[in-house]
């Protein structure tokens, strides 16, 4: 059975690589007057900037009277006048060599790039090779300690699996929760859901809501959501109308937000102005440094960029992935907050999508992700995300990996899991229920606990969820009677926790830039908590603590973890000991020697059978090829090529078989080399019963002189390595401590 | 920075207050002095930007949500006549909130020579 030969493909190499995931991403060439150009184009403007009487009079080749909307936002509001005739004196690659440089700092490139306009700060992030891409983003984001933000949907919109989603994720250690809705109606709801149970696993999590604009503001002045993001900007004034805003009322909106204590970033990111078919010939981009710059100009104290939905016509590019990171730089360059994209799944490719976060993953970023899809890819109702729940051992083992802080942790035990995911779904159910909104049984609570996803959970009258969102906006429900409600239902930790969220809404300090709250409360943000870095042995490195959480993912072991797997006892076998081995003269004898440690310290082989198994097999095999079989302990030595020449050397044929506890299987002959062999089995994990019975059976053939048995190691694609490496080591240890250099063979009886 | 918008310590911003039913909305909103501390420390922090949004956030407390959201959707293109927006401008400088009156007016200039206006 060979590789299915796909249409018209005479080459089976071609058909194969046809099939690849890759393959399935869709590829464009560039056509930069539709817009489809990732980094620059002949129709983006040459950066330019004018000045009189301490008003801008032309901003990137556009006269004051030509401003669009955009333009005249910008010219008023972002650039900073006092740094600009300096810094765009400076030659773009000028400034590149200082994004790279260690010794400069980053407040002087944050002066540098308010200074700049949007032209002449995507000519600069657009000399950077993606490796100096990576040094600029480790010294340019805003705070020092990295973190992680997560979707939290589910396809019906149930608040107990919204809740034990949000509590899941935050056990995980996201700190910022973004949760939408399919059915609109129903987003209150999800707030309210997701605003307790993100409080179960721990304190401090923010929470958003991502909905039209005006009900997410609404929500959010009821107390039910602790920040907003999805305030979007756009790069050419036709998208920005079509998005029924501009940036005066974003500016408005911005404020309004803050006048009610909610943190606020914007969102902006490549390809919506493409996509849109309003791209006027330029550059993703040039475009996305317009909206970087009226962010800044707005008074946002960050930005959700990195193409984020237009990661796929980005990726259809050349330099796609280029772009997205790019794109945080340059929030970066004027001193915002980065939650930086990877959370539109960009590929079909493992491979691909994985390639693309690798950068900022290095370097660190104030959000790596603005929305890890943190529950099963089908039920994130913004779509796939880069990332998804069952991507995330993946993701604490590259942290591992790699030694870096991507914002999460392991959840050690599947026990703690399950308790904070009741936990939080019994608090909402019993809010829903005190304030009369809906009623769910402990049945439910049970399934949306041990569910994977919403299809593990029965699907009730979507009208619950429809009546609850409208009764939490009828009445109204707001923060103050959640409070109460989770006192009054006996949920008081809970109570607590989001009583703390609203104080941090009465302070205030999280609404400075890069703000996050650590699990006791204090708010890092770039004022609290700056990112200092300035080369090797700077900034941000992981403390004792956290070191050890991100080494300590549960699937590692520890050599004693593996002696209690390996070591189980064998029921009703044991190899006792006899004397010292002597040479025998029987001829028809085939000797069979085993490791120090078989049978004693290690029961069982990395395949799964047992020691005693696959000794039984080969000296049955020997047996039914007439000869006899002897059995014998090498203690010397742990190499198997070793162990098989010496138990050649005592045998009475002058054919051995060497066999190690961990299953690895030759047979040897007296005057062949001991790294020779005449027949070798060395993938442990791979060996079958039968496979050991032919060894014996070609050991007492090599006795006889007659053909052998065919015996290959099968056909694999197993990854045996990553497999078994870790076990086999711990293994050879155990082996090693057990080895006696110096002691003689000794021979071995089966007692049953 | 110690106390809500209605004037309400934080210490008394409690679990047991909420479940006393002593709480109002004003309790449980950001008063304006905060906000104008808040735009100190990012102007301190050279951000002059977030620092106006922050004045403009501290001036936005005096209204109402309703406000808020009417003179929101004003704003969004083609919702308001240019007559409508200048009330709007005098509205916010009637209530103290002259930075946001100020936006207000460059919107006003931009919305009419873009006919963004309704």
């Amino acid at each position: 059975m060979g590789t299915e030969r796909s249409q018209g493909h005479a080459s089976g190499r071609f058909a194969a690589l046809d099939a690849a995931a890759v393959n399935q991403d869709g590829f464009l060439h560039e056509e930069h007057e539709a817009g489809l150009v990732t980094i620059s184009s002949p129709a983006d403007p040459e950066p330019s900037l004018r000045i009189e009487d301490g008003a801008v009079v032309e901003l990137d080749g556009r006269p004051a009277a030509d401003f669009d909307v955009i333009d005249e936002f910008v010219a008023r509001h972002g650039i900073d006048l006092a740094a600009a005739a300096e810094a765009m004196a400076l030659e773009p690659l000028q400034i590149a060599r200082m994004m790279v440089d260690i010794n400069v700092p980053r407040e002087e490139l944050v002066r540098i790039g308010r200074g700049l306009t949007p032209a002449a700060l995507a000519r600069v992030v657009a000399l950077l090779r993606p490796a100096e891409m990576v040094l600029a983003l480790t010294k340019m984001r805003a705070r020092r300690t990295p973190s992680n933000q997560a979707h939290v949907t589910n396809r019906q919109d149930d608040p107990l699996l919204i809740a034990a989603d949000a509590a899941t994720a935050v056990a995980f250690g996201f700190r910022e929760l973004e949760t939408t809705v399919p059915v609109l109606g129903d987003a209150p709801c999800n707030a309210l859901a997701m605003l307790i149970g993100s409080q179960a696993a721990a304190a401090g999590a923010l929470t958003q809501c991502s909905i039209e604009e005006s009900q997410e503001l609404l929500l959010g002045l009821r107390g039910l959501t602790t920040y907003a993001e999805t305030v979007s900007l756009y790069g050419t004034e036709q998208v920005f109308a079509d998005g029924d805003d501009t940036p005066f009322s974003k500016a408005f909106l911005a404020s309004a937000y803050a006048s009610r204590g909610l943190k606020l970033r914007v969102t902006s990111g490549a390809g919506a102005e493409v996509l849109m078919g309003a791209a006027e010939g330029c550059s993703m981009l040039y475009l996305e440094a317009r909206c970087v710059k009226l962010a800044w100009a707005i008074g946002a104290q960050g930005v959700q960029n990195g193409a984020i939905e237009g990661i796929n016509i980005a990726g259809s590019l050349p330099l796609g992935m280029a772009e997205a990171v790019a794109e945080n730089l340059m929030v970066m360059m004027c001193g915002l907050e980065s939650c930086s994209g990877n959370d539109t799944l960009m590929s079909q490719s493992d491979i691909r999508r994985t390639a693309h976060i690798m950068p900022i993953f290095l370097a660190g970023s104030d959000f790596l992700f603005s929305g890890f899809g943190s529950v099963t890819a089908y039920d994130n109702m913004f779509g796939p995300s880069n990332f998804n729940g069952d991507d995330l051992d993946d993701y604490l083992v590259l942290q591992r990996d790699w030694g870096v802080d991507g914002g999460l942790r392991t959840v050690e035990e599947e026990e703690e899991l399950i308790a904070v995911r009741r936990r939080a779904a019994t608090a909402v159910r019993d809010v829903l229920h005190h304030l009369g909104l809906a009623s769910y049984d402990d049945a439910r609570i049970e399934q949306v606990v041990l569910a994977h996803g919403s299809k593990d959970v029965e699907a009730l009258d979507p009208q619950i969820v429809v009546g609850a969102a409208a009764g939490i906006v009828e009445r109204p429900v707001t923060v103050v009677e959640v409070v109460a409600a989770l006192a009054e239902t006996g949920h008081e930790l809970e109570a607590e926790r989001v009583m703390a969220m609203v104080h941090q809404r009465l302070r205030g300090d999280y609404l400075q830039t890069a703000a996050v709250l650590d699990e006791e409360m204090n708010v890092l943000s770039a004022r609290t908590d700056p990112n200092d870095y300035r080369g090797p042995g700077t900034g941000y490195s992981l403390s004792g603590r956290r070191r050890a959480e991100i080494d300590g993912i549960r699937q590692a072991r520890t050599r004693a973890d593996l002696l209690g797997e390996f070591g189980r006892p064998l029921d009703g076998v044991a190899l006792r000991e006899l004397g010292e081995a002597e040479p025998s003269s029987e001829p028809r004898e085939v000797a069979v020697g085993v490791s120090p440690t078989f049978g004693a310290e290690i029961n069982w082989t990395l395949s799964g059978l047992s020691v005693w198994e696959a000794l039984r097999q080969v000296l049955a095999g020997i047996e039914e090829e007439e000869c006899l079989g002897r059995l014998l302990k090498v203690r010397h030595t742990i190499d198997v090529g070793m162990i098989g020449l010496t138990a050649a050397r005592l045998s009475g044929s002058g054919i051995g078989v060497g066999l190690q506890a961990k299953g690895t299987a030759l047979i040897h002959r007296r005057d062949l080399p001991p790294l020779a062999n005449l027949e070798l089995l060395s993938v442990a994990p791979l060996i079958t019963a039968e496979m050991y019975r032919t060894v014996g059976q070609n050991a007492a053939r090599h006795v006889k002189g007659v053909p052998l048995k065919p015996l290959r190691n099968p056909y694999t694609e197993e990854t045996i390595g990553a497999r078994y490496h870790a076990a086999t080591v711990g293994l050879v240890a155990i082996e090693r401590a057990a080895c006696l250099p110096g002691a003689p063979p000794v021979d071995l009886e089966v007692v049953r | 920075m110690s106390h809500a918008f209605s004037g309400r310590p934080l210490e008394q911003v409690t679990v047991a207050a909420a479940v006393a039913g002593e709480l109002g909305a004003d309790d449980v909103r950001i008063h304006a002095d905060t906000l104008r501390h808040q735009a100190d420390v990012a102007a301190s922090a050279e951000d002059p930007r977030l620092a106006a949004n922050l004045r403009r956030a501290a001036e936005l407390t005096a209204l109402a949500d309703e406000d808020l959201l009417r003179i929101y959707a004003a704003l969004r293109p083609g919702r308001a006549t240019e007559a409508e927006l200048t009330e709007i401008r005098d509205e916010l400088r009637g209530r103290g909130a002259i930075e946001c009156a100020a936006l207000v007016e460059e919107a006003i200039g931009a919305y009419r020579r873009r006919g963004l206006t309704r």
